[in-house]
Formats: structure tokens, C-alpha cells, sequence
């Protein structure tokens, strides 16, 4: 049998993901997640009487650390399950692809272990966020002078 | 011409099939985690654990502790010391098969590691069966073993982490599950077996290992039953490794198509079977793992063997030789499946 026919053997008994259900609980989920950071923001501000910006990073320091320690307290991955990318990709997913892998290789110690593989999923998020804040930094920098 | 006609069993070049006139299976013995322990087979198991650690301070060490233990169970079941038995062949999913070698470490005796992903226990159940239908030994003893959590951490992303799946990825199951095989009679004959080829149908989705594996196991089946000069319904039942419910659908189709054998009515996944796929929604498209088929094999089929409700049985393990590194460069994903047909003895 050629590949081309398997493949139509395959794609015959695929299942079809709920793309648009998926979507939506992500939509929320991740909404969720904004609408918390703003009202964080807000709450700083107030209360602690500084300027939005710094609230902002109050706000996501305090997301950070909430999703690390939900990581840790071992639910956090399931609510990834179920929630999927509305919980990955805002600063909370970042936190926890962090989190997971520094529990995962605590066991290999710390140079081994902990230390070079607790960017395992990060780390390309950190390379290519400087690498895209580079390149606009320089397009900005030629076009607008800084 | 009689395929088991002496001279070409002797040469042996012709097929990779052979007949065994004096294997048995004597005992087995399973240990499964808690996934399998909520799954429709849990009081076939030998022992169950409700801890994925069972105990140990890491995964990897917790799987070797799993297989470790089945050997135990094993040897006790048996009523034999390690004393009495010449080789240990047994295999795993991790690294240089580490729970293999260091849960059979304390035993010290001769041991042959293998590795044949998911179809590694039918892949040890032949080689034993070979060297005592040689006569070279007389007291095998095979195992398999894997762990959900390992295996995750090895293969996909940290066991904390949790990244969503399709329905189509497979779950690996949690477990350690050994055979004793020898000479001496018993209720289930090891009668002939069949060794599986590599193949590569261009499959790159690693979530769906059923596509990767079913061509293989389509493969194996028809040399088997060529081989044999039989047709599946000779068979009470032929049962493949892990497919999982969309691979099962996919070399019910595929081999139809291919090789015009209908195999739907006496065929059924090991992958489908461990778990209760309705209520155990985790799993998605059904168990994975060296320790998948064996489980199920193990427990609920030889056990049905001795009772006399089956009388021959085709186990056929699908294994994806997969590689995240070779799919991150773009290679297809390869696969195996190794064929035993098992009969009650009278």
C-alpha cells in the first residue's frame, strides 16, 4: 500500500477535536487570568497608593507566584488540562513551565538537575522574546530614533 | 508444502516464523499502579499500588521497584528461589533500560537486556522460548516494566506540567509484569512465534501511535498466519499491543484493504482493555507501554487460558520505536510488532 492511501486510512478514523469548544474554554479561561491581573493592578494601586506601572508588575510578580505554588501544591497541572492554552500563555504558563521542570530534575541535584533543565521549556521563550525585542528595539531605533 | 516441515524449520532462512514442541508458560505475575488499579482488570493484578511512587523517591526508581517486585511475586507464586532460575530477560521504555538493570540487580544472575519499545514482552517471551526449545536453558524468567511519569519526563514534558493532548495520544501505564517460561508442562504452550519486521508508513504524529503501530502489527499478523497456512479464525482471539481504540479501527481497515483478512470478529486491544475508557477519560485513546499488553496478558488472558475459555490465543505487541530527538529532526516514526500464538494445553 502506498503512504498516500494509509494516510487516507489514518485520516479516516481520526477524531475531530472540539476546536471551537477548545477555543472558547481558552477565550474564558485566559480572560480569567487578565481580569484577575487587572484587578491585582487596580488593588496595588489603591491601596498601595503607586503609579499603575509599578502596580503592573506587582500584579505579575503575584500571578507568578501563585501559579509556582499551585505547580508545586501538584493541582495546577490539571487545571492546564482542562482550562489548555488560557492558562499557558499568559505569564501563569510561564511561571509553571518553570515550576514543573525544576520539581521534575530536583531528583539529579542541583547543577544537573535543577539547574540545566529548569529552563527545558522556557528557554525558548526567553531566547526568542530577546532576540523579538532586539529586533524591534532596532527597528524602532532606526525609524523613530529611539 | 508444509511450512513446518523440518528442513526449512532447520534452515530457518524462509520465515521468521518458528514452532515450539516444548515451551510452556508456567507462572506470571503483575504489579500494577494506580491508573490500571481503577481499570476493569484490577482484581486479575497481583498487587496494586494507589501511589505512582510505590514507595521509591523517584519515578525512574519507582519503576524499577515495580519490576523488581513482580519478580518477587513471580518466584513466591512459583514456589522457587532465584537459584533455580538460569536467565532473566527483561526490557523498559527508559534510557539504556535502567529499571530493568536495577531492578534485577539484586537477583544476580545472567541477564540480557532488551529493547523493543512497547512490543518488548512478546520480544522476550520468543528469545526464551528459543533458547529452551534449544535446550540451553532450562528456566527462564522474562519481564517488562514501565512507568506513566518516567515515561513522560523522558519522552514528552515534565509530569507537572500537564500540556493538553488529542484524543489520539495513548497513555503509558504503570506497572512491572513478569513470565516464567520452561519446559516443564503446563496449562499454556508457547506454540509458535512470529518476529516482526521494522516499518516506517510515514507517520510523524507522536500522539498517535495506533497510525505509527497498526501497519506493523498488520504486517506480523499476515506473515503469522502465512506462515502457518492459517486464517484468523483459527484463532479464539488475536490481540494486539497498544493500539489504542483509533489504532484498532485503523488495522481493522488497513488490513482489509491490504492483505483481504477480516479480523474484526476475534480481535481486540490490549490498550482498550486495561482501562475503562468511559470513565477514565485521562487515558484518551487507551494504555501504551511495554507494561500495557503485558498487564492484560498476564492477568486476564492466561488466566482465561488456564480456565480452558481460550484455547488459542494470537498476542501480537505493537512497539513505536519512537525517538523524540529523530522526530524533532524530521524522521518518521518507526514501529515493530512481534507475534506469539499461545494454546491450552489439554
Amino acid at each position: 500500500m502506498r503512504l498516500k492511501d494509509y494516510n487516507e486510512i489514518v485520516k479516516k478514523h481520526m477524531p475531530t477535536e472540539h476546536r471551537i469548544r477548545n477555543g472558547i474554554i481558552a477565550f474564558v479561561s485566559g480572560g480569567l487570568v487578565g481580569i484577575i491581573g487587572q484587578g491585582l493592578i487596580d488593588i496595588y494601586s489603591y491601596f498601595l497608593s503607586i503609579p499603575a506601572q509599578d502596580a503592573s508588575i506587582f500584579a505579575t510578580v503575584t500571578l507568578v507566584f501563585v501559579a509556582s505554588l499551585f505547580t508545586a501544591l501538584g493541582f495546577f497541572d490539571k487545571w492546564v488540562t482542562i482550562c489548555k492554552c488560557g492558562l499557558i500563555i499568559p505569564i501563569t504558563g510561564f511561571a509553571h513551565s518553570m515550576t514543573s521542570a525544576g520539581i521534575e530534575y530536583k531528583t539529579e541535584g542541583p547543577i544537573f538537575g535543577l539547574g540545566s533543565n529548569i529552563f527545558k521549556l522556557a528557554g525558548s521563550v526567553i531566547l526568542y522574546g530577546v532576540v523579538s525585542a532586539w529586533i524591534f528595539g532596532m527597528i524602532r531605533f532606526i525609524i523613530m530614533g529611539g | 508444502m508444509d511450512i513446518w516441515n523440518d528442513t526449512i524449520y532447520n534452515y530457518g532462512r524462509l520465515t521468521m516464523t518458528f514452532k515450539y514442541n516444548n515451551v510452556y508458560i508456567n507462572n506470571m505475575a503483575t504489579v500494577a499502579g494506580p491508573y490500571e488499579k481503577k481499570g476493569p482488570l484490577s482484581s486479575f493484578f497481583d498487587k496494586s499500588y494507589n501511589d505512582l511512587y510505590n514507595g521509591a523517591k523517584t519515578w525512574e526508581q519507582a519503576e524499577s521497584k515495580l519490576l523488581e517486585e513482580s519478580v518477587d511475586i513471580l518466584l513466591k507464586k512459583a514456589d522457587m528461589t532465584k537459584e533455580n532460575i538460569d536467565l532473566l530477560i527483561a526490557g523498559d521504555l527508559l534510557n539504556q533500560i535502567t529499571s530493568s538493570s536495577y531492578g534485577l540487580q539484586k537477583y544476580n544472575l545472567p541477564f540480557l537486556g532488551i529493547y523493543g519499545a512497547c512490543s518488548t514482552s512478546v520480544e522476550g517471551m520468543i528469545i526464551a522460548s528459543n533458547f529452551i526449545e534449544a535446550k540451553q536453558v532450562k528456566k527462564c524468567i522474562t519481564s517488562v516494566s514501565s512507568h506513566n511519569m518516567s515515561s513522560e519526563k523522558q519522552f514528552r514534558n515534565p509530569t507537572e506540567y500537564g500540556a493538553p493532548k488529542p484524543k489520539t495520544a495513548t497513555f503509558t501505564s504503570t506497572g512491572g509484569a513478569s513470565v516464567l517460561v520452561s519446559d516443564d508442562k503446563s496449562k499454556i504452550k508457547v506454540e509458535s512465534a512470529t518476529i516482526g519486521k521494522i516499518t516506517d508508513m510515514g507517520i510523524t504524529d507522536p500522539f498517535n501511535m495506533g497510525a505509527v503501530m497498526a501497519p506493523a502489527a498488520a504486517d506480523t499478523i499476515y506473515r503469522h498466519l502465512k506462515d502457518t497456512n492459517r486464517t484468523p479464525d483459527y484463532y479464539d482471539l488475536i490481540l494486539t499491543g497498544d493500539l489504542g481504540m483509533y489504532g484498532k479501527e485503523i488495522l481493522i481497515d488497513y488490513m482489509h484493504q491490504e492483505y483481504n483478512l477480516d479480523i474484526s470478529k476475534n480481535y481486540d486491544d490490549c490498550g482498550t482493555m486495561l482501562y475503562n475508557l468511559n470513565e477514565q477519560k485521562e487515558v484518551m485513546a487507551g494504555g501504551s507501554g511495554p507494561v500495557c499488553s503485558a498487564l492484560v496478558n498476564y492477568s486476564y488472558i492466561f488466566k482465561k487460558i488456564q480456565e480452558g475459555n481460550l484455547k488459542r490465543v494470537l498476542i501480537v505487541a505493537t512497539g513505536a520505536l519512537f525517538s523524540p530527538t529523530l522526530v524533532y529532526q524530521k524522521q518518521n516514526i518507526l514501529s515493530t510488532a512481534h507475534a506469539v500464538s499461545l494454546e491450552m494445553v489439554k
